[in-house]
């Protein structure tokens, strides 16, 4: 079978499939979980200075073609989080931890607290005041943020980009010159469901971020946008939920993926896409390499 | 799915922190399975089933106190039936329950009668004004009622009444109350944990199985959807009595 290990912003990876962030990410043991179903790596839920516990319900609306959250943050803080890491780590795979922070220096303070195998620098959440894309939509600040958890940490930076945006490849350059290993696109398009039996907005936060299928196609687009334009790599995540997905997104640019909404369906998705891709490479006679950024190639 | 609006059709008072909702649509539960209430402008959290169209429901906190300000007639959202609930095996169950844990029990029973197959029940409380269910269990055959008290039946917790009866004479054990209680149960009948269905209770946030909010250590498993009803020799080697996860992720410890 064809290899399908992967070098992905400073990390080796048995897979190109790994967890997404937010997605059974707050217990080390289901991160060890996923691990051992085969995800290559597994990124935590969103850690950050202190502890929250998130917005009140519902956080959660499945609607006809995806996923609309606004768990709001929820996180032990990372004082409290280092445990989770070790325990996850017994999975055998590199444990990225997603961070937040209001500034470049809460950023930083918590890379210099934990020890993971590469953070993902969250500027992109869509539904948490001060947090997440409230920063991540301004390219100077993207920058200052990598720069200085760059100062902070001694293991590679990934800068998980907003897709709420004009230009996502404005904040993908602003994540590079900050000297970031690798840029993950898409966080969640900021979204919204309404119940019509009484005008109430469903989300206990009224705004949330959607995922799933329905934003697949934006996902494969802002992929090869990056890709298309940075030096650095790009991680492509957002609705994907089979191996031909998966493909279409390394097609776009992306050295690796990561998948969240379609956990829904249990952890046998990580082997699930593995093999697809096996498959699929070897009918194609090509590697993995060879597949990535195909469709910019072929333009 | 979208929440479903749902009218409560009638709303009956079972002890003074306990009540019985009624609802107007059947959503055809296993008892065991549980549905996320929304009540609208509060919060959205889970409640079990105690019969196929009422929940049961302990005022515990803000979205309880919320949903006990509303009488028959007053609207809520639903997503349900979720979870996996008990399976009927064999032909003389016991069921154990404690408090507000007794209502999925109950219903079970009455499932388990009208499949011909023998009940047992063992429930407990804290005092006689804090006894639910008693005359719909003592229909479906013997049963013995514990109380901290002694004001009804047997005197103490709901492990005395484990004294009376026989495990060994029963193909499955149905359990569900509080974890300190439920806890005390497993471990005083560890032999028999292979065949003893707990339903558990953990701090469910999207009930898909997707937030990890509700996952237990060492496994993994994941609440919402792999329980809440979950075998109890899965339970003995981990967080269950010991600690739980709050809203924040972070470990609680868990205490009678």
């Amino acid at each position: 079978m064809p290899s399908l290990s992967v070098d992905v912003g400073g990390l080796l990876l048995h897979s190109p499939v790994m967890l997404a962030a937010g997605i059974l990410g707050t217990t080390g043991a289901s991160l060890r979980r996923a691990a051992q179903a085969g995800a290559g790596g597994v990124v935590t839920k969103s850690i950050g200075t202190v502890p929250r516990e998130g917005h009140s319900g519902p956080t959660v609306v499945q609607v006809e073609c995806g996923l609309l959250n606004a768990m709001g943050l929820p996180n032990p803080s990372y004082k409290d989080f280092q445990d989770e890491i070790e325990i996850a780590r017994q999975g055998g795979v590199p444990v990225i931890a997603s961070i937040f922070g209001s500034s470049a220096e809460e950023f930083a303070m918590i890379a210099r607290g934990l020890d993971a195998d590469a953070f993902e620098l969250n500027l992109s959440c869509p539904h948490a005041e001060k947090y997440g894309s409230e920063l991540g939509r301004y390219p100077d600040l993207v920058e200052s943020v990598t720069g200085a958890v760059k100062a902070a940490a001694n293991v590679p930076v990934w800068v998980k980009l907003t897709p709420n945006t004009a230009d996502i490849v404005e904040l993908g350059l602003a994540a590079q010159r900050g000297g970031a290993h690798a840029v993950v696109a898409i966080n969640t398009l900021k979204a919204m469901a309404i119940d019509i039996e009484t005008g109430y907005p469903i989300l206990g936060n009224k705004f949330g971020g959607l995922s799933g299928q329905a934003i697949k196609p934006v996902a494969v687009r802002c992929v090869y946008e990056l890709s298309s334009n940075l030096e650095i790599p790009v991680i492509g995540v957002g609705g994907i939920t089979s191996w031909e997905d998966a493909a279409e997104m390394i097609m776009a640019g992306a050295c690796a993926v990561q998948v969240g909404t379609v956990l829904q369906r249990g952890y046998g998705i990580f082997e699930e896409i593995a093999d697809g891709l096996s498959r699929y490479l070897e009918r194609k006679s090509i590697t993995l390499a060879q597949l990535r950024g195909m469709a910019g190639r072929r333009s | 799915m979208k929440p479903l609006n749902s009218i409560i059709s009638d709303v009956r008072p079972e002890s003074p922190q306990i009540r019985t909702f009624r609802l107007d649509i059947d959503l055809d539960p296993a008892p065991g399975q549980y549905v996320m209430v929304w009540i609208r402008g509060v919060d959205e959290v889970p409640m079990s089933f105690s019969g196929p169209d009422t929940i049961t429901v302990q005022s515990v906190g803000e979205a309880t106190q919320s949903l006990f300000g509303m009488g028959a007639g007053s609207s809520i959202g639903l997503r349900g039936p979720l979870g996996n609930g008990f399976v009927l095996r064999g032909e003389r169950v016991l069921l154990i329950g404690g408090g507000v844990g007794t209502a999925p029990l109950v219903f079970l029973g009455e499932q388990a009668r009208g499949a011909g197959i023998e009940v047992t029940s063992l429930i407990g409380f804290r005092s006689a004004e804090d006894i639910i269910f008693k005359t719909r269990f003592e229909s479906l055959g013997d049963t013995v009622v514990t109380t901290d008290d002694g004001s009804v039946g047997t005197k103490g917790r709901v492990a005395e009444g484990l004294k009376e009866l026989d495990l060994g004479e029963f193909s499955q054990i149905y359990l569900c109350g509080p974890e300190p209680m439920m806890w005390d149960i497993i471990s005083r009948t560890k032999e028999h944990a292979g065949k003893t269905q707990a339903c558990i209770n953990r701090y469910f946030k999207c009930a898909i199985g997707v937030c990890g909010s509700c996952c237990i250590d060492p496994e993994g498993i994941r609440a919402c959807v792999e329980g809440p009803v979950i075998m109890a020799d899965r339970l003995l080697e981990g967080e269950f009595g010991r600690y739980r996860r709050g809203p924040t992720g972070g470990k609680q410890l868990c205490e009678g």
